[in-house]
């Protein structure tokens, strides 16, 4: 093989792997602190896709759209803590399974407003003409949001580490009853990360829209991503879910070059080998 | 309670309807209405064709004022969600509590490989618009017809076409990883191999793969064309994304990618995008116009496949409901009447059927072009009376395996 494959896959797999840690990061948050997987949360990438469509059919500029929807999204998912969740707190069982409906209700409404048909996300003019190097061509927009994916992993790094909402997560995480002992407002704390989550996921919809666009069954698609990402990494772990994205954009986009055969396989293998040998994932903290 | 509330209401408009038909109906020699049953995806991620579906089939009716023959039609439609099981629970909730005469649909072969043993034993009429080739080939069933095509029956004349006009030396096949791709792509392969061409690569991709750039990334670069047989959303991402990443070679394709109710969204993307399908919105059929000025008024969108396949569905149904003078509940003379059926027009042209319950008719060439600002998919050549074995005969087609992911073997692969 030529080295230009090499290079090509290698930037698939580090575009692939920025746009999971949109998905993820929030993902990982909310399953480290609440102690549940929010599996609403392929959904809230949808719903912002579809908002980040509406918007842009209107007019406005991508990156705006992207922070309202991202927000918006973000104001849905407080919704879904505040009225929904926090009604059954203590039945973890429970709160699984209702997160499951709310996507599938999430999902029809979306049908019903946006019909059916995939609707395409516009990248930004300038950014839709691939880069091309000897010979070889890559979309220059899947660059950009390898960029974003960092700016946002080192924001959050900075967010979780060095500030005091940070330290209050990071201790909820770690041991939720000392954490109400020393007085930290566990309940807003929920609420902070479930705003925090569902707009990460929302951003990431409208970021991802014009690669993925936006149709019927994107969330279906993506939350088993984010769940391999954080079996991998870790729940409640930034860098977990920073290195399990870029782990399974590496492994989808090798595995399926070199191995098209076991396209099914290649994520899925060693995500029951580190449940297997590693059941806290790589960088977990807490025990799933 | 809202069960209760429903039913009491059902039976309230079933009533009516029956109460109304009687005066109607008082000429005919039948009381009471034909009851068709009508199975589509109304939730979940295929919705978008089913609803297209209906929007075809009620298009049909409301042109003939929901009559066939002298007689009222009732229809019943069910939701399967796309699920196998549920489309067997609604099939037979329409057979045995709403006593349909007959049923169009499903949308999906797996769902009428679901229901198919349940219709041989209740002796169901079917119009089928699912595409899974055996289902007319080596397991044909008695009670149904396929006014539409099977999976690869367009592909064959597509292939042809590629090969012989537009002499096209190396192609790339990707499809959708699941019957209907296999079959579709491998329908393509078989007919563009055999006149010459070469399929040098060969790549099945997940149906719930979220991204084609890794595949995309490993298209040889002298390619003369790539043939996609995604169906649905995928098709419209797969284009996008490999114009995304700087191809300019001719797209091919089966009669899902380009689809009339998504080209507008695809832009500039489609554009030159040449496919082999039983039907385009562009057909110069005074039937076919009526019925797209008909679905572009009452829902402002284009009608691709999915609505002018139950629309079809529908033309074939009153062609046999008159031969039999609406008599359809006698069910061995109306299921001989449907595969006998030559209705002369409809909106694609022609169509009969051979023994077997599959359609025999135009397949047509056509390609993405601008017209009026609007994209479309324009005739470039139209193969007449295509059956489903075409171009081979079809004793040696039957004896050969059914189209899968290795048959016919890909001799042509580089590395």
């Amino acid at each position: 093989m030529q080295w230009q494959f090499w290079i090509i896959q290698t930037l698939n797999s580090l575009a692939f792997g920025g746009l999971l840690f949109l998905l993820s990061s929030g993902f990982s948050l909310i399953f480290g602190l609440m102690r549940i997987p929010n599996l609403a949360h392929g959904a809230f990438f949808m719903l912002g896709a579809y908002f980040g469509y509406s918007m842009l059919a209107r007019g406005g500029n991508f990156w705006l759209v992207a922070l309202v929807a991202g927000l918006g999204v973000g104001i849905i998912g407080i919704a879904l803590e505040r009225l929904v969740l926090r009604q059954i707190s203590g039945n973890e069982q429970g709160q699984v399974l209702v997160t499951l409906g709310v996507s599938f209700i999430i999902a029809d409404i979306c049908l019903l407003a946006w019909t059916g048909d995939p609707m395409p996300l516009p990248a930004p003019q300038a950014l839709r003409p691939p880069l091309r190097f000897a010979g070889y061509a890559f979309p220059t927009y899947r660059l950009v949001v390898l960029g974003i994916a960092l700016v946002a992993a080192i924001g959050l790094y900075f967010l979780m580490e060095r500030t005091r909402i940070g330290a209050m997560i990071r201790a909820g995480v770690d041991d939720m009853e000392m954490a109400r002992g020393v007085g930290i407002p566990v309940s807003r704390l929920f609420t902070a990360v479930f705003l925090l989550g569902a707009s990460l996921a929302g951003i990431g919809g409208v970021l991802g829209g014009p690669i993925l666009n936006a149709y019927p069954g994107l969330d279906a698609d993506m939350l088993p991503l984010a769940l391999i990402v954080v079996i991998l990494g870790g729940a409640g772990s930034l860098l977990g879910a920073f290195v399990g994205s870029f782990v399974v954009g590496f492994l989808y986009n090798f595995g399926i070059a070199l191995a098209p055969d076991l396209a099914y396989f290649v994520l899925f293998l060693p995500m029951v080998l580190v449940l297997v040998f590693l059941p806290q994932g790589l960088f977990g903290r807490v025990q799933m | 309670m809202s069960m209760n509330r429903r039913t009491i209401i059902k039976g309230a408009i079933a009533t009516g309807v029956a109460a109304q038909t009687i005066k109607i109906s008082a000429a005919v020699a039948q009381a009471g209405p034909i009851r068709v049953g009508f199975l589509t995806v109304k939730t979940g991620p295929l919705a978008s064709g089913g609803l297209q579906m209906e929007q075809g089939l009620l298009t049909f009716f409301r042109e003939r004022n929901n009559m066939l023959a002298g007689r009222p039609v009732e229809l019943h439609t069910q939701d399967t969600a796309g699920n196998p099981a549920q489309a067997r629970t609604k099939t037979q909730e329409l057979v045995e509590r709403l006593k349909v005469s007959c049923i169009i649909g499903p949308l999906a072969a797996f769902e009428a490989l679901a229901i198919d043993d349940y219709i041989r034993s209740s002796q169901t009429p079917i119009l089928t618009v699912a595409g899974a080739e055996d289902m007319t080939q080596r397991k044909p069933n008695p009670w149904l017809v396929r006014p539409s095509s099977t999976s690869a029956q367009p592909s064959h004349p597509l292939g042809d076409y590629a090969a012989k006009d537009l002499k096209l030396k190396r192609v790339a096949v990707l499809a959708d990883d699941f019957a209907f791709g296999h079959e579709n792509a491998a329908g393509f392969q078989r007919v563009f191999e055999d006149n010459g061409g070469k399929v040098v690569q060969k790549l099945f991709t997940p149906l719930n793969a979220p991204d084609y750039g890794t595949y995309i990334a490993q298209l040889k670069s002298n390619l003369d064309g790539v043939y996609t047989g995604h169906a649905g959303s995928n098709g419209f991402k797969f284009i996008k994304q490999l114009r995304e990443y700087g191809s300019k070679t001719q797209i091919l394709g089966g009669f899902t990618p380009v689809d009339e109710s998504l080209l507008q969204q695809m832009g500039d993307d489609a554009l030159g995008a040449i496919t082999g399908n039983w039907y385009s919105a562009e057909l110069d059929f005074p039937i076919n116009k009526r019925f797209v000025a008909a679905i572009q008024k009452e829902y402002k969108v284009d009608p691709g496949v999915y609505a002018a396949e139950t629309y079809l569905c529908g033309e074939v149904l009153d062609h046999a409901v008159k031969q039999v003078k609406g008599n359809v509940e006698d069910k061995p003379t109306f299921m001989k009447a449907l595969k006998e059926a030559k209705v002369p027009e409809t909106l694609r042209g022609p169509v009969s059927f051979d023994d077997l319950g599959n359609v025999v008719g135009n397949i047509y060439i056509r390609k993405v072009e601008r017209k009026g600002g609007k994209l479309v998919n324009a005739v470039v050549k139209t193969y007449p009376n295509v059956d489903q074995f075409w171009p081979y005969k079809r004793e040696e087609f039957l004896k050969s395996p059914v189209y899968s992911r290795d048959f016919p073997p890909a001799k042509n692969l580089e590395n």
